[in-house]
């Protein structure tokens, strides 16, 4: 009955976060309160009254422009001028802090340097700004009527509310026969990997429905990860690590990678991050099919895995409830932290790598800003979540069970008090994962597979170039050449990805331990004095002995020359500038003492 | 002149002061009176020679022996000669000095002594010759040749720097451009205007030469103004608003053409056959009408139209198309036997095919006759088709008529019927039992019925009637018979209606007002894929339910807040609880118990800290003691160096910077550096900068395609300089630049201008 009234009222509303953009025709009407408009828009048209002779310029020059353009007939353009762009968004795309070029800069080179490259900086921030305007999607969400809670709208209902094609995606795979699933989506989100605790691997295009392969590898299968593109997928097996091909041909028997339980995918740098059952922590670049680097982590058994997509760092749990980060360039953690009394059971992630969720065994979420490494929130689930995952949108996903619940504004304002979603499966959830540009979450359980409606996980608008949902066989090879090239090499892997570009300030010394230890030796150091062998018995030992002799301490003695040497030169010139200031300085009834 | 210069020679001696115009006084402050003096002497020169050889005209031996002593004096070294004086006389010419003898010189006063008596000459030269002769200062020796050249020398680069660093602005403007586009004199891109092109051009060959005085002669304009003053006006009597108009009636002309296309097109793709037929049977209504119309215009026209409709006749009766003679037509055959609208539809086609093969008459004949039969055919065909069931609650049947409505008359065309009647089932299945969940919202929320039907199934219903509307035929025939088609209804309404009211009764009582797996599956048969006409899962509603009137939500603080883990934990009620729990039915409380005692046995955060502790003591720098036991003091068993020496002795480092999880007890931050990327690092502070943060703030933007959009890119990365291809770069010439310097737009030229917007941008910085 409850089922009835809920779908008589609840409803499904796609609307948008932001005010509609402001047309042209509205402004005529807007132009009474131009000025509280005016306060918001970047400083375009208010001067003020110190720039005098520049406004007059200005405004010389906006009539000249004026007299200039299309306006024969004589009408006037009543926008003057570039539009102005809104401080927001020129927020959003501002990269870094402006260096303040001090008026009095003595050298014009370097002034002269720094204003062209923050003109430059300049021009690309408002011409991103000003492109925003082609990303004209919106995100969608879910809301109720009043007190209605969103999360017990079921997801039956939210596919017949919407259209056709996005009713579709919402459905099940009954797949009861080979045990608990894992998945995951290709990066463009258009292909599903599944693969089966006892063996099953199957690719599916799943938005139409096709299955690409279906195989099974007779043997436990741990975990299943897309590789760069949705030709290739990496499947870790009871011992060693496979790499199969779209069609289910496998490809490669890695067997330096055994006993692998997680695996993530590094797309920029085409690196496969594994974690095994022996602590070892690997990357494989799969773009030549080497080990990058093997990491003993001696943290025992890997089994909660994920990556920050900000800087390729890998997140590892740990059952003491701790948090490590790694590089493939460091063979110990970057960071540690303590995250949970119990062991940590799963976590994830955001995008942007501002900030962690994770859950552990002591039933507890919390919520990590990891650029400051501090808990945000924590939060006390009746059953802790075994699976995490973050979407596009930052939508958490949390299953406890059989359950898997959405939670919405996870990190933003105050702490949230229920879930903005629910859905029930049909087993215990063995993974779960959102996929890329879809407002759908991947579900994988005991019986199967679910793909669940979740308004508002994916990022509405994609980035073509980057990752194309809509792309075509010949647009994803030239993507392909195009990733290699541009492919990150693993040493810039590193806490903060804008390292780069700034200047190496290490000392000296530090510079040359450094070296040394990448040598193998130390190339400043003098070689040690070896007498040349004589003949008839002049090399005996004791002569060898006499001859060393000589040489002994003679770089000690040319440096103990040079600092007497020194010292006597400080010594004379302390003595003349004394007799100096005697010479000068007023002679005082005591000087007569002074020898 | 040489030969008087000879015979000067041989009377003045030493006197050179004649010898020649060419010959010039080495002092400057002379010209004036050598120039004055040449004026006066040049007449005399005839005079003197005259003289001369009435004087030594007597003895040619003498003569001719000096004659060839001057001679050889010319040939080799100039010998110095002793002149002797041959003749006592005190006076040789009227300027005859002499100097004693060889040794003598002769003073610029002797020179000049006869001036001041000659009255003829000008008292501003005498005046400037007086000065000179009192004039005790000797000339300055002429300086050393290397002096010389070295003054020189300065004096040249003086001049040349002066002209070399006229480059100098151009230069440092060239090299301080963003880019240079080489040749650097360009002419605009684009075409050019005609006049320009024919400016500089003038008539050479005799070819040329020709045209133009032929169109010398035609007036036509050649040179500046190629328009002629006709032309011009015309231009400009085109004005803004016609132009728009014009633009406009292009624009209109322009989409109604593509409206076509695409409806032709949407027309050409629809597979119906029934709406091509009746397209077609519209089409011949129209042509018939047309003509008529041609026949009383276009007689000629409407003759070769008649040949084609001949032609179709042909076809027709070559074709066994309405012979009864189909698939249907003999399904209908068996059936005629029993059914007579089987045997009414047969009838029908025969004659239609009879009407086709029927041989035309003459339309002029008979127009009005004609017509009307046409019309009377035309008809029944749109009537006949409809849907026998007229009912109020049909949305077919409400509101504006549409193609498939009509009365309960006999078809003519079954085979359509047929499947019409098919489709039709559906549909009304369909709103059948779309009705149905309306009674049941409506028995559940006790709403107006009205409203929730117009809100939940009229806009649906009407949408498939637009979209059927859409397919089988086009809206505008329907509303040529939408009166004729009211009046026939009114007519046959009263039966069908009573029976659909009983239909409606009979199907209101036999359901329950409950949905089922039907119901699910006809609404979603167009919408949802199998997966979702499930029955809803007995245990998702459950838990819904519960969740709603017990909610499991107490409050748990955690229970020993240590110093590392001190974040409150905020409990989440959660709708569906897992089922195990449900069952299980633990109190918060119980549970916080029961997770401490399972973590009782391992202290993770002592370890921790334990470990961070190790980890702070490893980084610390380590204090050296190198004190030597025994030196300078005794040593032995049992006996340690003094405090005193192993202070001195005891090298400390300095303290470490603070490490950067200091403020963090549950974070163990690694302090090594990441030596891998430092090969990739800028390690020396790069040329023009000065500290770190000025190198820093230039690199913060990137430049790549990834983060900028294509402009910005392009823009970025430009080539320093650009060359034309095939073009020849002229070294600058000065007239380059002096022009640039004239006007300053010019010289920005090449450069992009980024310049514009960084002044904007300082601007906006300084408000």
């Amino acid at each position: 009955l409850l089922y009835i009234v809920f779908y008589g009222v609840s409803r499904l509303i796609l609307r948008s976060y932001l005010k509609p953009p402001k047309r042209y025709w509205e402004v005529n009407a807007g132009e009474e309160n131009g000025e509280a408009e005016n306060t918001d828009v970047s400083p375009n048209q208010d001067n003020i009254s110190k720039e005098q002779p520049d406004k007059i310029r200005d405004e010389r020059r906006q009539k000249k422009k004026r007299s200039h353009g299309s306006f024969i007939s004589g009408k006037k353009d009543p926008f003057p001028g570039e539009a102005p762009i809104p401080n927001e968004q020129l927020k959003k795309f501002q990269r870094g802090e402006k260096f303040q070029v001090v008026i009095a800069f003595r050298l014009g080179k370097v002034k002269e340097t720094i204003l062209r490259s923050e003109a430059a900086s300049d021009l690309a921030l408002k011409q991103a700004a000003r492109y925003d305007l082609l990303l004209p999607e919106e995100s969608g969400f879910l809301e109720g009527d009043d007190d209605e809670d969103t999360c017990t709208i079921l997801q039956e209902d939210i596919a017949d509310a919407v259209d056709i094609t996005s009713g579709a995606k919402y459905f099940n795979l009954h797949l009861t026969q080979f045990g608990p699933y894992r998945l995951d989506y290709s990066r463009t989100g258009r292909h599903l990997l599944l693969g089966g605790k006892r063996g099953h691997v199957s690719c599916i295009e799943w938005q139409t429905k096709n299955l690409t392969c279906e195989i099974n590898v007779m043997e436990t299968i741990h975990d299943v990860k897309w590789l760069h593109s949705e030709a290739m997928f990496a499947v870790a097996q009871k011992q060693w690590l496979y790499i199969y091909d779209s069609k289910g041909i496998e490809l490669h028997c890695i067997k330096k990678f055994n006993n692998v339980l997680r695996m993530q995918f590094l797309p920029y740098h085409f690196l496969l991050a594994t974690a095994s059952a022996t602590g070892f922590l690997q990357y494989l670049d799969v773009s030549v099919g080497k080990e990058v680097s093997a990491i003993g982590t001696k943290l025992g058994r890997l089994d909660v895995m994920a990556q920050n997509p900000h800087n390729a760092i890998v997140h590892l749990g740990h059952p003491n409830g701790t948090v490590s980060l790694w590089s493939p360039n460091q063979r110990e953690p970057l960071v540690k932290m303590l995250c949970h009394r119990g062991g940590v059971r799963s976590l994830t992630v955001d995008r942007s790598g501002t900030y962690m969720v994770t859950s552990g065994l002591d039933r507890k979420l919390k919520v990590y800003d990891i650029r400051a490494f501090k808990a945000l929130h924590s939060y006390f689930l009746p059953a802790g979540a075994s699976c995490l995952s973050l979407s596009q949108r930052g939508l958490l996903s949390a299953a406890t069970g059989d359950v898997v619940q959405v939670y919405r504004d996870v990190w933003g304002g105050g702490s949230m008090s229920k879930p903005y979603m629910a859905h029930r499966v049909r087993g215990a959830v063995w993974g779960v994962d959102y996929c890329p540009f879809e407002d759908v979450l991947g579900i994988g359980h005991e019986a199967g597979f679910t793909s669940m409606i979740v308004p508002g996980a994916g990022e509405p608008n994609f980035d073509a170039l980057d990752m194309n949902p809509y792309r075509s066989t010949k647009q994803r090879q030239e993507w392909e050449v195009k990733a290699l090239l541009d492919k990150v090499q693993p040493e810039l892997i590193g806490l903060d990805p804008g390292l780069l570009s700034k200047v190496d300030q290490a000392t000296f010394e530090q510079k040359h331990k450094e070296r040394v230890e990448a040598l193998g030796y130390d190339p400043l150091a003098t070689e040690k004095f070896k007498p040349r062998l004589k003949k008839r018995g002049r090399s005996s030992a004791g002569a060898v002995e006499r001859r060393k002799k000589k040489v002994a301490h003679e770089d000690q003695k040319d440096t103990i020359r040079k600092t007497v040497e020194e010292r006597m030169e400080r010594e004379n010139e302390r003595k003349v500038k004394a007799q100096e200031q005697a010479e000068h300085g007023t002679r005082t009834a005591l000087d007569r003492f002074k020898k | 002149m040489v030969v008087h210069v000879f015979i000067f020679k041989t009377n003045l001696n030493r006197v050179f002061f004649f010898l020649s115009k060419r010959v010039r006084m080495a002092a400057a402050a002379m010209n004036d009176v050598e120039d004055d003096d040449e004026e006066q002497l040049s007449p005399d020169d005839e005079n003197v020679i005259s003289a001369s050889e009435d004087e030594e005209g007597s003895d040619d031996e003498r003569k001719h022996a000096k004659l060839l002593e001057a001679i050889s004096s010319l040939g080799g070294r100039r010998r110095k000669k002793h002149v002797e004086r041959s003749e006592a006389s005190v006076q040789v010419s009227e300027f005859s000095v002499t100097a004693g003898g060889a040794e003598e010189k002769i003073n610029l006063c002797d020179l000049l002594g006869t001036m001041e008596k000659t009255p003829g000459a000008p008292s501003k030269t005498k005046k400037q010759l007086r000065n000179l002769q009192n004039c005790k200062e000797t000339l300055e020796l002429p300086l050393s040749k290397q002096q010389t050249e070295k003054i020189q020398r300065t004096v040249a680069y003086e001049k040349s720097t002066k002209e070399v660093s006229r480059w100098e602005s151009v230069i440092i403007q060239n090299q301080k451009a963003e880019q240079l586009v080489f040749p650097l004199k360009q002419e605009p891109a684009g075409p050019k205007r005609m006049e320009q092109v024919v400016a500089g051009w003038k008539a050479q060959t005799p070819l040329e030469q020709e045209i133009f005085s032929i169109l010398h002669s035609n007036k036509q304009p050649v040179l500046d103004p190629v328009l002629t003053p006709m032309e011009k006006a015309a231009i400009k009597a085109m004005s803004l608003e016609e132009a728009k108009i014009r633009r406009a009636e292009l624009q209109k002309a322009r989409a109604l053409q593509s409206y076509y296309e695409a409806k032709a097109k949407r027309g050409k793709r629809i597979k119906s056959k029934k709406y091509h037929r009746v397209q077609k049977k519209a089409k011949q209504k129209e042509f018939l009408k047309q003509f008529d119309e041609m026949m009383k215009t276009n007689p000629t026209a409407a003759l070769e139209e008649l040949k084609k409709m001949e032609l179709s006749r042909m076809e027709e009766r070559m074709s066994l198309k309405h012979q009864n003679s189909g698939k249907w037509a003999k399904s209908r055959a068996i059936m005629a036997k029993y059914d007579e609208s089987a045997r009414s539809a047969m009838q029908e086609q025969l004659q239609l095919n009879k009407e086709l093969t029927q041989k035309l008459v003459v339309p002029s004949d008979d127009e009005e006759e004609r017509r009307a039969e046409e019309e009377a055919n035309a008809l029944p065909d749109f009537v006949n088709e409809a849907e026998p069931v007229p009912d109020s609650a049909n949305p077919w049947m409400r509101g504006k008529l549409t193609s498939e409505a009509s009365g309960p008359d006999v078809s003519d065309e079954e085979e359509e019927e047929e499947q019409e009647e098919e489709e039709e089932k559906l549909l009304r299945e369909f709103e059948r039992k779309r009705k149905l969940r309306r009674n049941e919202e409506d028995d559940l929320a006790p709403q107006p019925r009205e409203e929730r039907g117009s809100e939940w199934s009229l806009p649906a219903s009407e949408e498939d009637d637009e979209e059927e509307d859409d397919e089988e035929e086009g809206a505008e025939v329907v509303s040529e018979f939408n009166s004729l088609f009211n009046r026939l209804m009114q007519s046959g309404r009263a039966e069908p209606q009573q029976i659909q009211a009983e239909e409606a009764e009979l199907l209101d009582e036999g359901l329950v007002y409950v949905r089922t797996m039907d119901d699910l599956e006809a609404l979603g048969q167009d919408e949802m894929a199998g997966p979702s006409n499930a029955v809803p899962d007995p245990h998702t509603q459950t838990p819904s339910a519960e969740a709603t009137t017990e909610p499991p939500s107490k409050k748990k603080k955690e229970i020993d807040p240590k110093e590392v883990l001190t974040k409150e934990a905020k409990t989440i009620t959660v709708p569906l609880v897992l089922t195990a729990v449900e069952e299980e039915e633990e109190s918060f409380a119980e549970q916080a118990a029961i997770i401490k005692e399972a973590f009782a046995g391992d202290d993770v955060i002592s370890d921790f800290l334990k470990d961070k502790r190790k980890q702070e003591e490893a980084g610390r720098p380590k204090v050296v003691d190198l004190t030597l036991p025994g030196w300078g003091e005794w040593g032995g068993v049992g006996l340690k160096p003094s405090r005193q020496k192993r202070r001195k002795f005891r090298l400390k480092a300095a303290a470490a910077p603070p490490r950067k999880d200091q403020k963090l007890p549950a974070v163990i931050i690694s302090e090594k550096r990441n030596a891998s990327i430092a090969a990739h690092q800028v390690s020396q502070l790069p040329f023009p900068f000065q500290n770190s943060a000025q190198f820093e703030s230039c690199m913060r933007s990137p430049v790549g395609q990834t983060w900028n959009t294509q402009n910005t890119v392009k823009k970025l990365t430009a080539p320093r300089v650009v060359t034309k291809l095939g073009a020849i770069i002229q070294p600058m010439a000065k007239e380059d630049f002096l022009k640039q310097k004239k006007g300053p737009e010019a010289a920005k030229q090449g450069a992009i201008p980024l310049r514009g917007t960084r002044k904007k941008g300082k601007k906006k910085d300084s408000r």
